[in-house]
């Protein structure tokens, strides 16, 4: 079997399509419905974009995980940017720091299974989504 | 959790031509070796394997199964006890490919472990219970196989029993009946939404007439549906609204963001009738 | 810098979106369509996303700004095409897309701004 996994930077915007085709490849080769490819991917659109424009860059990695007998595909988002000062207003709708990106972080988390947000200032941001099969 | 030790396992792949002969000997015995399902060679190949990712797993460690060293053998018995579902095995059957193998490593065991009983004892325990393991997580990955292909049939029948239909050129209508859950409602709506496209149908009444109750998720699907829907540039009218559920959706503060109910199909249809331009006139005696 | 192409047909017109945008390209879109529709006083503009298997909260503004543009200069925008996948994800993303128009396809989207314009005519 050969592993879905794998890791690429997100630098600038160009590299949100790139992330975007990856995340798809992968949500194909682990044979998840089309509907929650869609979802997925576009929830990787969202969190790619967040990473190249509030965090300065980042990058994105991709694996299967397993919990029990459940399989899944989990992307990870990392950027090293100024953090987020509250998370949890920053999952509620409509919220954003800068101009008019309010849904990206809180519509996501609606599109996956599993959403794990990590940042504080100064800290950088992670996020980890995922999507079972 | 009793440990492997190190001689043990030593003792195991210096003797493994040996042992793996026994085993094969032991699955012929118990006519596992081939039958109609999996020939001789099928057979051999998954013994080959197995036999080439358990023994590189072999550990000191006492972690038993769930640890790391063991997650390629782990994928290997899953893919073998699925395989082994779509085939046709009983879940012993599937199980006792894996427990064949104690006989041939408790033999090898006693050949050579038997200057110290205690040790002996011990092991022969440790070995006991890593074959279980390995059975126990076979088995439980055939009953979930089992399960999922159970499910896929119950999502088949769903489909063929909710069927949408053309009830006139652009309506579309989707007969609910039954209990509407979650993940039915999920399946049913997609399809829903693909007609949609295909046949480039602008109305799609959504008939709940055979639905007894709505709670507040159902309903939710129901609205996010018809917003889908309508998103995609078509419209939907929701009939079959009995009194009982319009009770439901009013207690539970349901906002039906202008969709339209209807109490029956009939009407439905005559209002989507009205919306595509379409008018039904008697033909003249 | 690739762009991409706008058809004019009549006082109509067409965009058909069939590469994965990246954000700077959306952008160059909604520019060139402002110039078009000034230049060529079109009065209705037809999105094709019939292509498009994921929009996600940049496009789906992009849409709504083009929308909003054209209305000020006098055009009526519909955006024809989604697929359903798209459509069910752009709900539970929470992105309404208001004030856009949208019909199933070319041929409907066409008739509805006909008939738009028809109203619409002095």
């Amino acid at each position: 079997m050969t592993a879905v996994q794998g890791s690429l930077p997100i630098l600038v915007e160009q590299d949100v399509v790139l992330a975007r085709q990856a995340a798809r490849q992968a949500a194909v080769a682990c044979k998840l419905r089309l509907i929650d490819q869609t979802k997925l991917v576009t929830a990787a659109s969202e969190l790619a974009r967040n990473a190249v424009i509030y965090g300065g860059g980042g990058s994105m990695e991709w694996s299967v995980v397993e919990s029990g007998l459940r399989r899944g595909l989990r992307l990870v988002f990392i950027d090293h940017g100024p953090g987020i000062p509250d998370t949890a207003q920053a999952l509620t709708d409509g919220w954003s720091s800068g101009s008019g990106m309010g849904l990206g972080l809180s519509g996501s988390r609606r599109l996956v299974d599993e959403f794990e947000l990590d940042s504080a200032p100064g800290k950088g941001t992670r996020v980890a989504i995922t999507k079972w099969i | 959790m009793a440990a492997l030790q190190q001689r043990t396992i030593d003792l195991i792949r210096s003797h493994q031509d040996a042992v793996v002969a026994q085993w094969v000997e032991q699955l012929a015995a118990t006519g596992q070796s081939q039958d109609s399902r999996l020939s001789a060679r099928e057979v051999d190949t998954q013994v080959r394997e197995f036999w080439r990712l358990f023994q590189a797993a072999l550990t000191t460690s006492g972690a038993g199964v769930a640890g790391s060293e063991w997650q390629e053998l782990r994928h290997f018995l899953e893919q073998l006890s699925r395989e082994r579902v779509l085939k046709g095995f009983s879940s012993a059957e599937t199980a006792s490919f894996l427990f064949s193998l104690k006989r041939p490593l408790f033999e090898l065991a006693q050949q050579q472990l038997a200057d110290d009983p205690k040790v002996l004892g011990d092991q022969l325990w440790a070995i006991s219970e890593l074959i279980d393991g390995l059975g126990l997580h076979s088995v439980k990955v055939y009953q979930k196989t089992r399960e999922d292909v159970i499910q896929r049939q119950q999502e088949e029948m769903l489909e063929l029993s909710t069927p949408v239909v053309k009830l006139w050129e652009g309506v579309l209508a989707l007969p609910m009946i039954g209990t509407l859950d979650s993940q039915r409602t999920q399946v049913v709506m997609e399809s829903l939404l693909q007609r949609i496209v295909d046949t480039g149908s602008e109305i799609a009444i959504i008939d709940i007439t055979g639905v007894p109750t709505v709670d507040t998720l159902v309903a939710q699907h129901l609205l996010k549906t018809v917003t889908a829907i309508r998103l995609m540039g078509a419209d939907a009218i929701i009939s079959g609204v009995r009194p009982q559920i319009a009770q439901t959706i009013v207690h539970l503060g349901l906002d039906l963001q202008g969709i339209v109910t209807k109490a029956n199909l009939a009407d439905a249809l005559a209002l989507a009738l009205k919306r595509t331009g379409q008018t039904v006139t008697k033909a003249a005696v | 810098m690739d762009r991409i192409p706008i058809l004019q047909m009549g006082d109509l017109l067409l965009v058909t979106i069939q590469v994965d945008m990246h954000d700077q390209l959306a952008l160059t879109l909604q520019d060139d369509l402002s110039d078009r529709i000034q230049k060529t006083s079109a009065r209705g503009v037809l999105i094709d996303i019939s292509a498009l298997d994921i929009v996600d909260s940049f496009i789906g503004r992009m849409i709504s700004t083009i929308s909003a543009l054209a209305s000020i200069m006098d055009a009526r925008t519909v955006v024809v095409g989604m697929q359903p996948a798209v459509a069910i994800t752009l709900v539970e993303l929470g992105l309404t897309l208001a004030n856009v128009q949208t019909a199933l396809n070319v041929e409907r989207g066409m008739k509805l701004l006909q008939q738009r314009n028809d109203e619409a005519a002095p």
